[in-house]
């Protein structure tokens, strides 16, 4: 899923500036489950930044509301009568969520109260992780399931670099190499030989003009 | 200008190679670099010059490869992924060539994060090993990473890579470094040894598996300075080693300077009794001066005619 994070509190206040009306949106999705995009998270904000309004004497008023998905424009679509209530909407969707609500109501500022970070889980040790950089091209089938391109800091695709010093990272000691990981997991597995071959550079051409697209209604080839 | 690389013929001729490396500044000017260079000249057979090490931006290795190469010294530019992309890097490299930079060493690179630009984008568009096969095919059949052909003089580069002998299970390293070699890595730089037994076990190995006749492989060695020196290599640098007992003879020596000097020049002694090591790459990180007294003093001056 995506993982984002809150915003600092002061970049928020200082973005709504000339705000005197803001409709605050949760998202129930990724950013609800990674426990910073939920209503009771944009409750609070909300909260905090018409404190922080009156503190300086001025009004800011807020309606809190929360739609399932904000990456869906029939989800968006509902929150048209409070959009136009508002005014302006301070979304705690990701940044696609924040994007679509912008889509949607074009003559409306959008702000987004997150940060978004990652395509990742929640791990053993106990943090969100990145698993995925959304390259387009898996091949986690000859990596022992563990992608290099991701969880590599140099995105090395044939390891591991000579950095590495007892099974960890040299850019972050608290990282364990990747590369290592794959050796490891695919020593296991006595697929070894999977690493002999030399992996060709990534083929990054796989963009349209701009946002990658795939469905029926576009066309992927550009013409 | 030199046609071919003399680093090349000297290894191909059988000669015992000696490298040394040199960081360019860290402003427009080149002298602080041919200060460095004038040490070196006539002690070794090539000087490396690193790419922004550490990822701290300096004067450009290709200029200063080419300022070396006008004081009359065999640069061997480095080329890190971090900071080009491969449309960059086939451009910088026509263009070394063109100037007559001859010998190429391919990193991946050390990351942004530790130099002086940690907000940096890094690029890692290829990895050293995808560089060396690239840089390969530039030669022969003389054709882009695209598959188009190049036009006119193809860049003939002498291509080296890195290894470390010393960063986790050997027998992963010798897989990599095959791995380097089937890319086509036409010489190898390894990390500084320190640790002479593991060097040997790695060593046993690369014969083993014959990459020592497909590559050339010259041991790296560093003069250790000072006891701090020792220390902040074997803490904080990654990748390299050093044993209890290299530390403790600095430790207990009245000129620990001058114990660093006699350790290096007996490394390298052991270094060239190991079968397949066809050279030496002098990493004198801030003490290029000292180069000359090593290469003395181990016996391998003077140095071939170029
Ligand atoms: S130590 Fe491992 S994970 Fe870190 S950069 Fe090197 S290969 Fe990648």
């Amino acid at each position: 899923m995506i993982v984002a994070e809150a915003k600092p509190f002061a970049e928020v206040a200082g973005m709504i500036g000339g705000c005197r009306r803001l409709l605050v949106v949760a998202c129930a999705g990724c950013t609800a489950v990674c426990g910073v995009g939920g209503v009771r998270q944009a409750g609070e904000l909300a909260a905090a930044l018409r404190i922080h309004f009156r503190l300086k004497g001025l009004e800011l008023e807020t309606e809190v509301t929360g739609v399932t998905r904000q990456c869906e424009p029939e989800f968006v679509g509902e929150l048209a009568e409070a959009v136009a209530r508002c005014g302006a909407v301070l979304s705690f969707g990701c940044g696609v969520g924040v994007q679509f609500v912008a889509d949607r109501f074009a003559g409306v500022p959008v702000f987004p109260a997150l940060n978004t970070r990652f395509a990742g889980g929640f791990t053993v040790s106990g943090a969100w992780e990145e698993r995925c950089r959304l390259c387009g091209d898996c091949q986690l089938h000859l990596t022992g399931g563990i992608c290099p391109l991701t969880r590599c800091a140099k995105g090395i695709l044939n390891g591991p670099c000579g950095g590495v010093q007892d099974g960890r990272c040299e850019v972050g000691w608290d990282v364990p190499c990747a590369w290592m990981l794959i050796h490891e997991r695919l020593a296991a597995l006595g697929r070894t030989e999977l690493l002999r071959p030399i992996r060709p550079p990534r083929n990054w051409a796989h963009t349209s003009a701009g946002p990658r697209r795939q469905g029926v209604s576009t066309d992927d080839s550009g013409k | 200008m030199t046609l071919e690389s003399n680093l090349a013929r000297l290894l191909r001729e059988g000669h015992f190679a000696v490298t040394a490396e040199v960081g360019p500044p860290k402003g427009a000017s080149a002298d602080p670099l041919l200060q460095k260079a004038a040490a070196l000249k006539g002690y070794v057979d090539a000087v490396n010059v690193t790419d922004c090490q550490t990822a701290v931006v300096r004067l450009s290795s290709i200029a200063a490869a080419v300022h070396l190469k006008a004081a009359g010294l065999e640069p061997v530019v480095q080329m890190t992924g971090r900071d080009r992309n491969r449309i960059a890097i086939q451009s910088d490299l026509l263009g070394a060539y063109s100037l007559g930079v001859r010998n190429l060493l391919c990193l991946t690179g050390d990351h942004q994060r530790f130099g002086n630009h940690p907000e940096a984008r890094g690029v890692f568009d290829l990895d050293s090993i995808q560089m060396v096969a690239m840089v390969r095919r530039l030669g022969d059949p003389g054709e882009f990473l695209c598959g188009e052909p190049i036009r006119g003089e193809r860049p003939r580069f002498f291509v080296g890579a890195v290894e470390n002998p010393f960063a986790g299970p050997l027998e992963m390293r010798v897989r990599r470094l095959e791995k380097k070699i089937e890319a086509g890595a036409e010489f190898i730089q390894t990390q500084c040894v320190f640790d002479l037994e593991r060097f040997r076990r790695f060593m046993a190995m690369v014969r083993e598996h014959g990459l020592h006749r497909r590559g050339r492989i010259l041991a790296g060695v560093t003069p250790l300075k000072s006891v701090r020196m020792a220390r902040f290599m074997r803490d904080q640098v990654a990748g390299i080693t050093i044993p209890d007992e290299v530390l403790a003879r600095l430790e207990n020596a009245a000129d620990p300077a001058a114990a660093g000097v006699s350790l290096c020049v007996e490394q390298i002694s052991e270094l060239r009794k190991i079968e397949g090591v066809a050279g030496v790459h002098i990493m004198a990180i801030a003490w290029e001066q000292i180069v000359p007294e090593i290469v003395r003093r181990a016996g391998l001056y003077p140095r071939p005619a170029q």
